[in-house]
């Protein structure tokens, strides 16, 4: 699909005219009907601006150039604060944001890649994302791409997947050093993580460290801390989650 | 002759130093016959160790970056273990790749039902868009996977088996092809079940079809055969779980009374082990048994 949000969108900016941080919650409410958000729908919010404002070298214009930096939202539920993100940014009109769940809408409660401009992958369904972000390092490296960060962005009850454990063992072995996870941890898995998450990492040969999460210069320097040889992992602590039964 | 799988390893070795877009990705099994394209290629083969979920995870990611990911294991752990992963990050990420399993239905006998997967193709006929291969013989084999190397960004699963035909045919065209034409009815045999459907119907007046591709389903074959039989009378012989093309069959003749007899792997473990040809009759897949339920079916 192609990003034609500048031409076709009241309400997209350009580089000229940024929808800044304070401007999210708006945004969100687009989705929510609701400009005051709990901190299970913002949890993910302070990083993926942080990512997408100063870190990712991906933009509208490069949103298909083959050596843009990936992100990849494996944590699919929840996505108001990516959507809000993506269209603060111009990769799609923010007038697509009212439409949020509806039959003719391109954003869904989960995320389709073949319907979302920016997103890398459709998601959902937990535990895909870090597999699929260590073949995407993986493949970035065959052909000869060394530039190019993968990110990944999951959730600490995510991490219950096995999925996860096969391959952040495997990259950390494979030394995928442009290989980077977010970990957005709001104390939502049901039996915790006895040692802490970032342990999981370190113990896998990975670079991991845990910041607070809604702390916008901290998260930046996580972000860019160098991990020469090893893949990197970003704790990002938040309020914790009011339990939910399904 | 070389069995299926050493074609597969050398094949795929000559296409991965052909094709700077193919990658291979393995999880501990079949390691060995790739050690020198390992050698040559580090980073585009891969061995994930003994990880099936991220083995399909990490072709799916290959295929992210515009590579064609080839991944291989055992059928039970390439379809049936991770077969969530085959849905979403392959179908549900609009992208391709090329499956390859061994295993077949029972290619290990005395490995128990733990390394069977009679059920690998009724499963993927649950996903949309999967091509589906079923040599009979390692020159067929070969064919079928450079085809699917090949192939762009299609999704096609490669099912390669220690059970082969004495030999090969001229497959990888756009459908069946037909060895035999006679008036009682059609048997359409599936890949490694030809040399036993042959010999089941030596002197019957039937249509014999022979199937690699068995998805898409070439219907037109199919109903063209039954068109020019007596009667619409169909028997299909496969490799895998009884009757796991029947509905395709019922299709391709909608338009026509007709009776469809889907011959397979029964659904039944047999807790047995043994050999292959033990198997073979067991689940009544040896010539003496197909022969009986042929005839039973369309008329001695």
């Amino acid at each position: 699909m192609t990003n034609t949000a500048t031409d076709t969108a009241p309400e997209a900016r350009t580089g000229e005219d940024p929808i800044g941080f304070g401007e999210l919650p708006r945004l969100m409410g687009l989705m929510t009907g609701d400009e005051k958000h709990g901190p299970a729908a913002t949890s993910t919010l302070d990083a993926l601006w942080v990512l997408y404002d100063r870190v990712l070298r991906v933009s509208p214009a490069t949103a298909t150039d083959p050596g843009r930096d990936r992100f990849l939202l494996s944590k699919g539920h929840g996505p108001m604060a990516y959507y809000a993100v993506l269209a603060a940014k111009g990769f799609f009109p923010v007038d697509w944001l009212p439409g949020f769940g509806a039959y003719d809408s391109p954003l869904g409660h989960h995320p389709d890649r073949e319907l979302v401009p920016g997103a890398e992958i459709g998601s959902g369904s937990l535990g895909h994302g870090l597999p699929l972000a260590v073949g995407t390092a993986l493949g970035l490296r065959a052909q000869g791409r060394p530039d190019p960060a993968v990110w990944v962005l999951i959730g600490d009850a995510e991490l219950d997947e096995g999925s996860n454990h096969e391959a952040l063992a495997f990259a950390g072995a494979a030394g995928l050093d442009r290989l980077h996870t977010l970990v957005i941890d709001n104390s939502s898995a049901t039996h915790g993580w006895h040692g802490g998450i970032a342990s999981r990492f370190e113990a896998a040969g990975w670079s991991a460290t845990t910041v607070d999460g809604r702390d916008h210069r901290a998260l930046h320097e996580a972000f860019s801390a160098p991990h020469p040889g090893r893949p990197h992992a970003v704790v990002a602590r938040v309020e914790p989650k009011e339990k939910q039964v399904f | 002759m070389d069995t299926m799988r050493e074609r597969f390893a050398a094949v795929t070795s000559r296409l991965l130093d052909e094709d700077p877009r193919l990658a291979l990705v393995l999880a501990d099994i079949g390691v060995a016959g790739f050690a020198d394209a390992a050698r040559r290629h580090p980073e585009r083969v891969v061995n994930v160790g003994i990880r099936e979920q991220l083995l399909i995870g990490v072709g799916g990611g290959l295929a992210l970056t515009g590579l064609r990911p080839v991944m291989h294991t055992f059928a039970s752990f390439l379809v049936e273990r991770p077969f969530e992963q085959l849905k979403l990050d392959f179908g549900h990420q609009g992208t391709g790749g090329v499956l390859v399993s061994a295993g077949a239905s029972y290619d290990w006998p005395s490995g128990g039902f733990t390394h069977m997967a009679p059920g690998d193709v009724a499963l993927l006929d649950t996903l949309d868009g999967w091509t589906v291969q079923v040599p009979g013989h390692p020159d067929e084999a070969e064919t079928l996977l450079r085809q699917a190397a090949a192939a762009g960004d299609d999704k096609v699963y490669v099912r390669l088996s220690v059970q082969v035909n004495g030999a090969p045919r001229p497959v990888g065209g756009d459908g069946f092809l037909t060895l035999r034409q006679g008036r009682r009815g059609v048997v359409a045999a599936v890949g490694p079940m030809l040399d036993n459907v042959l010999a089941a119907t030596e002197g019957l007046d039937v249509t014999v079809l022979y199937a690699t591709t068995v998805r898409p389903f070439d219907a037109r074959t199919l109903r063209a055969a039954a068109g020019a039989a007596d009667a619409a009378d169909v028997v299909l012989v496969e490799p895998y779980l009884a009757g796991t093309s029947t509905r395709f069959a019922n299709d391709a003749l909608a338009d026509r009374p007709h009776r469809v007899l889907g011959l397979g792997v029964g659904r039944r473990e047999l807790r047995r082990y043994g050999q292959l040809d033990e198997h073979l009759a067991g689940h009544g897949l040896d010539p003496q048994g197909l022969r009986a339920r042929i005839t039973g079916f369309l008329g001695g």
